[in-house]
C-alpha cells in the first residue's frame, strides 16, 4: 500500500507520544478500539481549568501506520484549543489531512473516538453535564 | 518526547537494499532456469503437439526431458505428470476431477482448515454440488490430528486432501501417515505439495501419495506452468478433465503446452533434486540465526505452528503489542508479509494463524520470513537488526506493551470493539 508523504511523516516522527497522569483531575483519558481488531489508540489530555484550553496532549497507538499518524495528528491538532473546539474536529479532516484511503477511514473515525473519550473522561472527572453523550460515542465505532 | 520509528541500522557490505525474504509467496528464477529457458522462447518455438516436423519434435522432446525431471524429484514416472498453469489450477483440477469421476463411489471429501483458498474455496464449490466436506481442525502447533482424520473417514469418503507444507507457517503434515491410512482405506490421497516439493524429501510411494500439486515459481522456476502428478498403478488414479479441447496431457488438460515455461520447471526440479540436501541445512541455519537473534533482543515474541515439523525456510513470527502493518512499513527495505488484517485484501487477520487457536491481537501482530536459496548470513543479521529496533520503537509507541509492563490484564479489559 502506498502511504501518504503525511502519514509516513507521522510514523517516523510521531508527535507527542507519551503519556499523562490519568489520576490527575486535569487530565482526561481516552482509550479506544481493541486487540483483536488490530489498532488500540490511548489519547490523554491535560486541560487547563480556568481557561478550557488544552494544554498538553499525548497518545500512544496500537495499529497500522495509518492509526498512528491520525492519533499523532489528532494531538497537534487539539493543542492549544478549548475543549469545546476540540469537539469540533471531524474525522473526514483527518481523512483530508492525511490522504487516507478507504479502507483507513476507520483509522480517522477512531482518532475522532479517542478525542471524544478523552474529553468526556475529563468532563466527567470535572462534573459536567455532557458526560453520557460523550462516553457513548467510543463504544459506537 | 522524541520518539522517532525512523531505523538508522547501518547496511553491511555486500548486502543489496530491498532484502527480499518473500520466498514462499513467490522465488526469484534461477539464472541457470533462464538460461535453460531460452532458446525455447526463440529459435526453438515448435508446438509440441506438432507431429509432423523437426520443430515439433524438438518442442517434444524439450518437454518429455522436463517430465523426467519432475518425476524423478518426486520418485514418480514421466507418465504419470500433467502440465498446468500452475498449483492453483492443479489443486481444482485434482479435487474436482476426482470428485467428478468418483462421484459413484462417494461424495465426501476430507480436507483441513489451513488449506490454501485453491484448496478450500474448490471444496466449498463443490459442498454447492452435493459434496459433502469435513474440513479438520489443526492441534496448536499447526499439525491434524491423526485420529481426527480416521474418524473423519466413512464409507463415502473418496479423497482426501491435506497439504504438505504450509505457506505461512512452514508447518510439514504428516503426509507419508496420511497417505498409509488412506491406502488403507482405500481412499484416494492428494497432497498440495507446493510448497514442500525441492525443499524436504517427498517420495511418492513411500508417501503413499496418489496426486500432488506443484508449481514453477516456488522453487525458483517460472511463473504460470506448474504440474500434477497422477498415479498410474497401484491404485491407478483417474480424473475428469476440467478443460476441455484438443486432448493434450492424456485428455486430462487440453491446451498447448507452455514449452518455455516446462523446460524451466524441469531444470528447476532438477536443481532442487541436487542442491536439496545442501539448501536445507543452509536455509535451516539462516532460520534458525534469525530466531535467535529476534528472541535474544525481544520480548513477547513467538514462533507460530511447530519448529519440529517445518520447512527450512519459514519463521512465522508474532512480536506481540505491535501491529503488523505498522512494523512492515518500518522495515520498508524488506520484503517479508505479515498476517494482520491490515495487509489483507479482506481485512481478516490470518485464517491460518486463527485456525492455531492464536487470538486475533496475535495474528495481527504477526510476520513471515521467507528464506531462499539467494539469501545470505549478511542479509539475516541486518534483517534481524532492523526488526529488533522497529520492534522496540513501535512498543514505545504501544499502549498495550506499556500496560501490559504496568502488570496490566489485557483480556480483562472491556474494548469497544469495532
Amino acid at each position: 500500500m502506498a502511504y501518504s508523504d503525511k502519514v509516513i511523516d507521522h510514523y517516523n516522527n510521531p508527535r507527542n507520544v507519551g503519556q499523562l497522569d490519568k489520576a490527575s483531575t486535569e487530565v482526561g483519558t481516552g482509550l479506544v478500539g481493541a486487540p483483536e481488531c488490530g489498532d488500540v489508540m490511548r489519547l490523554q489530555i491535560r486541560v487547563n481549568p480556568e481557561t478550557q484550553v488544552i494544554e498538553e496532549a499525548k497518545f500512544k497507538t496500537f495499529g497500522c501506520g495509518s492509526a498512528i499518524a491520525s492519533s499523532s495528528l489528532a494531538t497537534e491538532w487539539i493543542k492549544g484549543r478549548t475543549v469545546d473546539d476540540a469537539l469540533a474536529i471531524k474525522n473526514t479532516d483527518i481523512v483530508k489531512e492525511l490522504s487516507l484511503p478507504p479502507v483507513k477511514i476507520h483509522c480517522s473515525v477512531l482518532a475522532e473516538d479517542a478525542i471524544r473519550a478523552a474529553i468526556g473522561d475529563w468532563k466527567k472527572k470535572n462534573g459536567a453535564a455532557e458526560t453520557a453523550d460523550a462516553a457513548t460515542v467510543t463504544a459506537a465505532h | 518526547m522524541s520518539t522517532k520509528v525512523h531505523s538508522n541500522v547501518e547496511v553491511p557490505a555486500g548486502v543489496h537494499l530491498p532484502i527480499y525474504m518473500d520466498n514462499h509467496a513467490t522465488s526469484p528464477l534461477d539464472p541457470r532456469v533462464l538460461e535453460a529457458m531460452m532458446p525455447y522462447f526463440t529459435n526453438k518455438f515448435g508446438n509440441a503437439a506438432s507431429r509432423n516436423h523437426s520443430f515439433g519434435w524438438e518442442a517434444e522432446q524439450a518437454v518429455e526431458t522436463a517430465r523426467e525431471q519432475i518425476a524423478k524429484l518426486i520418485g514418480a514416472t514421466a507418465k504419470e505428470i500433467i502440465f498446468t498453469s500452475g498449483a492453483t489450477e492443479s489443486n481444482n483440477l485434482a479435487i474436482k476431477g476426482i470428485a467428478e469421476m468418483y462421484r459413484e463411489r462417494g461424495n465426501h471429501i476430507i480436507t483441513q482448515v489451513t488449506e490454501h483458498k485453491a484448496v478450500l474455496d474448490t471444496c466449498k464449490r463443490l459442498e454447492k454440488y452435493g459434496y459433502r466436506v469435513t474440513y479438520l481442525p489443526v492441534k496448536a502447533d499447526g499439525l491434524i490430528d491423526m485420529e481426527d482424520l480416521r474418524r473423519a473417514m466413512d464409507d463415502k469418503t473418496i479423497l482426501v486432501s491435506i497439504m504438505a507444507a504450509n505457506n505461512e507457517i512452514g508447518v510439514l503434515q504428516p503426509i507419508a501417515e496420511i497417505g498409509k491410512l488412506c491406502h488403507e482405506k482405500g481412499v484416494i490421497f492428494h497432497t498440495d505439495a507446493v510448497q514442500a516439493v525441492g525443499k524436504v524429501p517427498i517420495d511418492i510411494i513411500a508417501d503413499n501419495i496418489d496426486v500432488l500439486s506443484l508449481s514453477g515459481h516456488k522453487i525458483y522456476g517460472p511463473k504460470g506452468v506448474g504440474a500434477l502428478y497422477v498415479r498410474r498403478r497401484n491404485p491407478r488414479v483417474q480424473i475428469a478433465a476440467q478443460i476441455d479441447g484438443g486432448g493434450h496431457e492424456r485428455g486430462m488438460r487440453s491446451g498447448t503446452l507452455n514449452v518455455p515455461g516446462i523446460v524451466g520447471l524441469g531444470k528447476a526440479c532438477e536443481i532442487a533434486r541436487e542442491e536439496m540436501a545442501t539448501e536445507s541445512a543452509y536455509l535451516t541455519g539462516l532460520r534458525d540465526r534469525l530466531k535467535a537473534k529476534l528472541e535474544s533482543e525481544l520480548d513477547y515474541v513467538h514462533v507460530n505452528g511447530s519448529m519440529e515439523h517445518r520447512l527450512p525456510g519459514n519463521l512465522n513470527m508474532s512480536f506481540v503489542y505491535v501491529e503488523g502493518e505498522s512494523l512492515l512499513m518500518g522495515i520498508n527495505d524488506v520484503a517479508v508479509s505479515s498476517g494482520s488484517a491490515c495487509t489483507s485484501a479482506t481485512l481478516e487477520p490470518s485464517y491460518v494463524l486463527k485456525a492455531l487457536g492464536l487470538g486475533d491481537d496475535v495474528a495481527h501482530s504477526s510476520i513471515r520470513f521467507g528464506l531462499g536459496r539467494f539469501n545470505t548470513q549478511a542479509e539475516v543479521d541486518y534483517v534481524a537488526a532492523k526488526v529488533i529496533d522497529i520492534v522496540k520503537k513501535l512498543r514505545q509507541l504501544s499502549p498495550l506493551y506499556e500496560m501490559v509492563l504496568e502488570g496490566i490484564d489485557l483480556t480483562k479489559i472491556q474494548w469497544a470493539a469495532h
